[in-house]
């Protein structure tokens, strides 16, 4: 019963992306070219929608569900991981116009080609794990 | 109620999406999807051979039922919640799209010359599939997060690493659309 609240969330989550079209292939592209502000606009509003609740959390200490303390963390330093992991996934991002979300999402929506797109995730998450060592953080 | 078949506004979407991320924080938890591809490698047991997947994936299972979720949410989206005038983008990107050989929305979610079901007989369709996908999941990993990971909890927490990270993600983005997509089409 514990996990229906997820199960919950991820539903909304799958459908606002569709009908948002963030999982279209063309809404990246068009967003790449610079000729529309539709997904400028849906990332925009979701980081100040973001920004606004995390700092109403903090400032007025709002406690999770369970009455534990909300802890945020901070995001590891560094410069290397971010910057070249970033434009490897940007490319894949541009390519194939779906980011992790999406590449689910899309199962579900029928897209039965994404399937190839998450089996080549899964080797490239397994590519990583093995020359996690080896690559600059 | 024509609304709601029609595509979201930017606005309701994206206030739509920090309130997930709000919430699955009020949950105790974090918004990041890409997390969930190595939860799964590690639940397929590959965490004996690579040491980087030998962790508890059953601590991330609350995220996998998220990833469930939102698979159902798609299948709903999708066929009960659709219109004919979806994905209307602007007609300067159709028209650009056409001279490299892609096909207009008219409703779809993505172009049949890359997602259509007749791929799966064009080994240069599933090339570019799998290699796109290889680019997402070692990206991600090693970048740490993804658009819901980075650009959404990331920068709204304010963290200077994600809009690093964000940075590169345009840095690849535009180079892919603007230099590398041409020369494939």
């Amino acid at each position: 019963m514990k996990f229906i609240k997820y199960l919950l969330v991820g539903f909304i989550f799958g459908i606002v992306l569709t009908k948002s079209e963030a999982v279209s292939w063309y809404r990246i592209y068009e967003m790449f070219q610079f000729q529309s502000f539709h997904m400028y606009g849906i990332i925009s509003v979701a980081i100040a929608t973001g920004i606004i609740g995390i700092q109403l959390i903090k400032k007025n200490n709002i406690k999770a569900i369970d009455g534990s303390t909300i802890m945020i963390k901070d995001k590891e330093k560094g410069s290397a991981r971010y910057i070249i992991g970033g434009i490897f996934f940007g490319l894949g991002w541009g390519l194939v116009g779906s980011c992790p979300g999406p590449i689910f999402i899309l199962l579900g929506a029928g897209v039965f080609p994404v399937v190839l797109v998450l089996i080549g995730a899964l080797i490239g998450t397994i590519l990583y794990g093995i020359l996690k060592d080896k690559l600059p953080h | 109620m024509d609304i709601f078949f029609q595509t979201w506004p930017w606005y309701v979407s994206g206030f739509l999406i920090g309130l997930i991320m709000l919430t699955l924080i009020y949950f105790g938890k974090h918004f990041g999807m890409s997390s969930n591809l190595e939860s799964l490698c590690s639940m397929s047991g590959l965490g004996k051979k690579i040491s980087y997947f030998d962790f508890d994936w059953k601590a991330n299972q609350w995220n996998l039922i998220v990833v469930l979720g939102a698979i159902l949410g798609g299948f709903v989206a999708a066929n009960l919640m659709s219109d004919p005038t979806n994905v209307s983008i602007n007609p300067k990107t159709i028209e650009q799209l056409a001279i490299l050989g892609i096909d207009a929305p008219n409703g779809k979610l993505a172009p049949d010359v890359l997602f259509g079901n007749s791929i799966f007989e064009s080994p240069k369709s599933i090339l570019i599939l799998i290699i796109g996908g290889v680019l997402i999941g070692f990206g991600t990993r090693y970048a740490g997060g993804c658009t819901s990971g980075h650009a959404i909890s990331g920068l709204s927490n304010l963290q200077l690493p994600s809009l690093k990270a964000v940075i590169g993600f345009f840095i690849g983005g535009l180079l892919m659309a603007h230099l590398i997509l041409p020369l494939i089409f």
